[in-house]
């Protein structure tokens, strides 16, 4: 086989798993749907209602306004990191889902690339019901912010590798306790979603630019609210990038793991 | 269903090793098994079956030696090798979260199966299962042998030339496990290579045509069943369960016995023909005592020892 036909067959085969779970999803979409996008769209609006009050504007911008395009990055990491945890490890290690996978033709490669995928599909969901909703409430500049969606699977790519390697590590799911509250949801604090990162110390900032959640909300605010894109090929390739190391590095794990 | 067609060998081992921690559990194994063979691979627990089952579906790494099945070179060709081989695990891992139907269709997919191609094979694979009633239950509905079926049926969603069962009626009752020993017969009819291991010798007699007795990743004996019978035990055992040493000695000058055991409080003789033991017994107020052609699990437990493996 040359070297096109192989990738389709990797290709095809991610899809298969994708696919499987899908159809999961959609048997519980009601459920999925409430935790996905329920949850940020009030802290949205309760967060930006009532402490918006308070603040005023934020580098010009309203605070629900400024606060929207956080949220929105939040969930795609959100969502994308609880699938590429808790449901992944219950497919990989208490209902052996993956073990039944690699009895087909299928690799532990294309079952990792076929998890990343659907993860991001999830974050994707998950954005575009907030995004209808914020530009319901007028929260969005114009039509540049469609271009938010792939910026969000993008960031589901790269937060579900990360994931899946946090995951490859997994005794148990009270294991993914350490990374939800020692790297998730400090990022999240100081990542810009709240506030700008401008009123960090100097050396917080370097270190929060070196995140990915960072250059997902570089990349969403100018798209949500009509500024100036800045760096994008910059933060287009970090998310990239630490998406695409901790796929190999996770599918290494996962096939030490999985194949002994 | 038509059984795709194989090169003559299907699985060929050669000085196959395995270790995990410097613990060897498979032991330079040499095996070929044929086409159409049904082959059951017996042993206690840690005997090396389930790795070396893991190494012909590319699940377990080799560390020594060489594996090729039908004729392919493993772990390497691995995904091509499993385009042809169902398994049937240990342990089910169905999806609780589809259907009977789902889950069949689902795994079809997994192999490329096209969607319309999976329709009618699905409607087969139900009715060979005994299945067809329960196309939309949900797995929890299901009892644990339906499940078996279900896991069997599965595993030949892609038309496997090689099957391969991981003790597949383990925890299930007498009904439910003949009713999967009918299925595995049909399959080896239509001239499917079958490779199963077990721990019930009843399965392993009644089902193989070739069983081979593992220990400590070594292959302690390999022939037809009933031939192992023949040439690795005497023909008849006499039990004796729970008797007082005087009545012990009294059966044991019987010139007859070849062989004795004890395990706990039962005395095993082994030989070909007992009468003075057996009148010794009658005339002794004990009734404790069985005399039973032997069976393969004599062979085993001559193989492999009376000492508990866990």
């Amino acid at each position: 086989m040359n070297k096109l036909s192989l990738a389709r067959l990797f290709l095809s085969r991610s899809i298969a798993i994708w696919s499987r779970n899908i159809r999961v999803w959609g048997k519980l979409a009601g459920p999925s749907l409430m935790g996905n996008f329920g949850e940020p769209l009030l802290y949205l609006l309760v967060l930006g209602y009532g402490l918006g009050q308070f603040v005023g504007e934020v580098e010009g911008l309203s605070y629900m306004a400024f606060l929207a395009s956080g949220v929105i990055c939040t969930s795609a990491v959100n969502s994308a990191s609880f699938e590429g945890m808790y449901s992944a490890y219950t497919r990989m290690d208490v209902q052996q889902t993956w073990l039944g996978m690699l009895s087909t033709p299928i690799g532990v490669a294309e079952v990792v690339f076929g998890e990343v995928l659907w993860a991001a599909t999830k974050s994707l969901i998950s954005v575009s019901a907030i995004l209808l909703v914020a530009s319901g409430l007028g929260l969005v500049g114009d039509a540049w912010a469609l271009f938010v969606l792939p910026v969000a699977f993008l960031t589901g790519l790269c937060f579900s590798s990360l994931a899946l390697l946090v995951t490859s590590f997994a005794r148990g799911y009270d294991f993914f306790l350490y990374y939800t509250t020692l790297f998730i949801t400090p990022m999240v604090l100081l990542s810009g979603v709240f506030f700008p990162i401008a009123s960090l110390p100097d050396f917080v900032q370097s270190l929060i630019k070196v995140l990915p959640l960072y250059h997902a909300i570089s990349l969403v605010r100018p798209l949500m609210t009509g500024g100036e894109l800045t760096f994008v090929l910059l933060h287009v390739s970090v998310l990239l990038l630490f998406g695409l190391l901790a796929a190999t590095l996770a599918t290494h794990r996962i096939k030490k793991r999985l194949i002994k | 269903m038509s059984v795709k067609k194989t090169p003559e060998t299907v699985v060929e081992a050669v000085q196959l090793s395995k270790r995990y921690a410097g613990n060897t559990v498979v032991n330079k194994l040499d095996l070929k098994i044929e086409a159409g063979c049904f082959c059951g691979i017996l042993g206690p627990n840690g005997a090396g079956k389930t790795t070396t089952l893991r190494m012909f579906i590319g699940h377990c790494p080799i560390d020594d030696g060489h594996l090729a099945i039908f004729g392919l070179t493993m772990p390497e060709q691995a995904s091509l090798v499993r385009e042809s081989i169902g398994v049937v695990p240990q342990m089910d891992n169905l999806d609780p979260d589809f259907t009977v139907e789902e889950n069949l269709h689902v795994y079809g997919r997994f192999f490329g199966i096209a969607a319309d191609v999976l329709k009618t094979r699905i409607v087969e694979l139900l009715d060979f299962a005994s299945l067809q009633d329960k196309a939309d239950s949900q797995i929890s509905e299901l009892s644990g042998g339906m499940r078996r079926r279900l896991s069997l049926a599965r595993a030949l969603i892609n038309k496997p030339a090689l099957l391969i069962l991981d003790e597949p009626t383990t925890g299930l009752d007498p009904q439910a496990r003949q009713a999967i020993w009918q299925k595995l017969r049909a399959l080896k009819k239509q001239g499917m290579t079958l490779v199963l291991t077990t721990h019930y010798m009843e399965e392993a007699e009644r089902l193989c045509d070739r069983v081979i007795v593992m220990d400590h990743g070594e292959i302690k004996a390999d022939a037809p069943p009933k031939q192992l019978i023949r040439t690795e035990v005497e023909s008849h055992v006499l039990e004796v369960h729970a008797a007082d040493e005087a009545l012990i000695t009294q059966v044991k000058m019987d010139p007859a016995i070849a062989r004795f055991e004890k395990s706990g409080d039962i005395h095993f003789f082994y030989g070909n023909k007992f009468n003075l033991a057996l009148a010794v017994l009658e005339q002794s107020t004990h009734d404790d005592y069985l005399f039973r052609p032997a069976n393969l699990e004599d062979v085993f437990i001559k193989l492999t020892g009376r000492d508990l493996r866990e």
